[in-house]
């Protein structure tokens, strides 16, 4: 782990700015993450959470509402926050790529798939046409696109959802790039596709040593992928550390909640865990703690003030009160009493 | 009649093997009960009631009109006169005589003699059709130069300067009446300027002005059309997809874009220059433009009643036939119309 990380996400945040500035929707608000390169982070939450809107502001790619307002984020140390549209091209596609949710749509109806997929190996690396489609063909075949030669002349309509998934794929990794993200990529796939896709994009993973962010709720999917997890409620990053760890050993309430709320298959007699309420209104957040509403645990010192980044230990971050060093002794000793 | 066509065919073409032709038969029987067939059917019988209804319409309507022999004769004409000339035309007959009539020459294809001109309405109508296509295929390409680039600058700064522009553009063209905006160009380019002829046809110069009149509410509905429609793409997950590639944004508007964008509008375009054909009534008149349009005037104006009858009918048709087409094509295209209602 020596040297800067590929990824350094540093108190960013993006809000949605509607009605002049009257109304602020706080989608990032002040996340601070790492990932390193080759490495898996996994990003859950509910939905509303904001996951989706990091994604696009990695790539800068927001919708006209959307305003990155602080932070910074380092991509091998150079700041993208600051770069221009035309360096930020540069960067899309080439050096971060992403898979988008939904291959059913992501995929233009009205161009051939060799034509798509070829597209960003001849916008960054200028290669001919005959010379892109080439690499197409491979890149299908890496994907395991059954007669790649045939396919390239297709449409997307002739395709299944599981094959454009893959396409998509075919896309992001086209041109080699540092990270890619995948934000919910098997969500509209069924089951047996899912497994196949992800095992795919491990395979991809290890063959061109990219870094992944892997956007889910779906913990198993986490615990199956990834190395690193950040928990995200309202805009905000609630914990973060390595996946066993935290599978473990989750700091905050809301973690604990959620990992509580996995279905368990062995015992059928027990009821289904969910959380009581709904994630509050970003444009209008409680003061203190966003989760102290839900939360079981709160203290009145909850609904007064937002807790700091606390580490609860090396190389975890969690934000909430419990995590303070003090109350965690506190918490031990009264255990201990007991 | 199926045999004599079955005989023509078979001796035409080299003897298919009859394995073939029996399983061609049951084939085309197989046809008649396809869901696409009935559609057809249906639809041609819905255009067929249109225009039986729109001929009726038109036959009573215009003659309420008044009566043509008045502008016929000289003033003070004897009543015997003004009854010769009724005699003529055949007006001294019962109306429901005088629709039979009108109705089973226009099945063989004839539209009845114009009173004034004292020629076949359907030789009027042609000499005068391939002026208003003219204008109406240049007013198209207006409003599609136009309309389109104004479109997508629009949807690309939409709330910006140039939406707003944009959208004063489309509300003048929407609102204005078409003669109006002829009449103020008359007065600005050829009464005050002295650049462009007033009226009439023959050059490229006389064709400007009418097919700016008669594009501008096109351009405007075609401009409202783009916009929206590309704006509906800009927001599609394709285009989202695109702008991760990196691709640079004349890219991705030029090439992802655009071409999804422009399906809706080049349908409209399409049943639009129909109607430019056949509504450019106003324009033709103000810029004397010999079109059908300024024909249909002259009828309205000399009570023509054979000469208004016929260019509404053939204006109907016209419009009903592209509709049907219309629809036939999107059935083609789509199950969801095809096997719905």
């Amino acid at each position: 782990m020596a040297g800067p990380p590929l990824l350094e996400l540093d108190r960013l945040s993006t809000h949605y700015i509607a009605a002049q500035g009257a109304r602020v929707v706080r989608a990032v608000d002040g996340v601070s993450l790492r990932v390193e390169a080759g490495e898996t982070l996994g990003i859950v939450g509910e939905s509303g959470s904001g996951k989706s809107t990091l994604a696009l502001t990695l790539l800068r790619v927001l919708p006209p509402a959307a305003r990155i307002v602080g932070g910074r984020m380092l991509l091998d140390g150079e700041d993208l926050v600051q770069k221009t549209e035309p360096e930020m091209q540069d960067i899309r596609g080439k050096k971060i790529a992403m898979i988008l949710q939904d291959p059913m749509a992501s995929l233009n109806p009205l161009f051939t798939i060799g034509n798509q997929v070829a597209e960003p190996i001849r916008v960054h690396e200028h290669e001919t046409r005959r010379t892109a489609w080439q690499r197409a063909r491979a890149l299908l075949n890496a994907v395991r696109i059954p007669s790649p030669e045939a396919r390239v002349k297709q449409y997307p309509h002739e395709m299944s959802g599981g094959m454009r998934q893959r396409i998509v794929g075919a896309i992001g990794i086209s041109c080699e790039p540092r990270l890619l993200i995948a934000d919910e990529p098997t969500t509209s796939l069924d089951l047996t596709i899912q497994a196949q896709y992800l095992n795919l994009l491990r395979e991809l993973q290890r063959q061109h040593g990219l870094a992944l962010i892997f956007i889910t709720h779906n913990l198993g999917i986490v615990a199956k992928m990834c190395d690193q997890l950040a928990v995200m409620y309202a805009g905000r990053v609630v914990e973060s550390g390595p996946v066993s760890r935290i599978f473990n050993a989750p700091v905050h309430p809301y973690t604990k909640a959620l990992l509580n709320a996995i279905p368990r298959m062995d015992d059928p007699d027990r009821r289904l865990n969910a959380i009581e309420g709904q994630p509050p209104n970003l444009a209008a957040l409680p003061p203190g703690c966003s989760f102290a509403p839900r939360c079981a645990l709160a203290m009145p010192r909850c609904r007064e003030a937002a807790p700091p980044e606390f580490t609860p230990e090396p190389g975890r971050t969690a934000h909430c009160w419990l995590a303070e060093p003090a109350a965690a002794a506190g918490r031990l000793i009264v255990s201990g009493a007991v | 009649m199926s045999d004599y066509v079955t005989r023509q065919i078979d001796g035409g073409a080299p003897r298919s093997p009859p394995a073939t032709a029996a399983r061609a038969m049951p084939a085309l029987l197989h046809l008649l009960h396809l869901p696409m067939t009935r559609f057809v059917v249906r639809r041609t019988a819905y255009a067929l009631l249109s225009l039986f209804l729109l001929s009726l319409t038109i036959f009573f309507f215009v003659r309420v009109t008044g009566d043509p022999a008045m502008l016929l004769v000289e003033p003070g004409a004897s009543p015997d006169d003004i009854a010769a000339i009724h005699h003529q035309f055949g007006l001294d007959r019962p109306l429901w005589v005088q629709y039979w009539l009108f109705m089973s020459s226009l099945f063989h294809g004839d539209l009845g003699q114009s009173f004034y001109y004292q020629t076949p309405v359907m030789g009027l109508y042609l000499s005068r059709l391939p002026n208003s296509i003219e204008l109406a295929a240049a007013a198209m390409l207006f409003s599609l130069v136009i309309g389109i680039p104004a479109g997508i600058l629009a949807a690309v700064n939409v709330g910006r300067f140039w939406d707003s522009i944009g959208k004063l553009f489309t509300l003048l063209g929407l609102s204005m009446p078409s003669f109006w905006v002829g009449l103020l160009m008359i007065l600005l380019f050829s009464v005050y300027l002295g650049w462009l002829p007033s009226s009439g046809a023959g050059t490229p110069w006389h064709l400007i002005m009418p097919a700016f009149a008669l594009g501008w509410y096109f351009a405007a509905a075609h401009m409202r059309l783009t916009r929206s429609s590309m704006l509906e793409v800009l927001g599609s997950e394709y285009i989202k997809l695109a702008r991760i590639k990196g691709l640079p944004q004349t890219l991705v508007i030029a090439k992802h874009a655009f071409k999804n964008a422009l399906i809706p509008v080049l349908t409209l375009a399409g049943i639009n220059l129909v109607l430019m054909i056949n509504v450019a009534v106003v324009v033709e008149t103000v810029f004397a433009w010999p079109g059908i349009g300024r024909l249909l005037y002259e009828g309205i104006a000399f009570r023509d009643f054979p000469v208004v009858q016929g260019v509404v009918i053939m204006g109907g048709a016209m419009i009903v036939t592209v509709n049907l087409l219309i629809d036939i094509v999107y059935a083609l295209i789509d199950p969801r119309i095809r096997l719905g209602s």
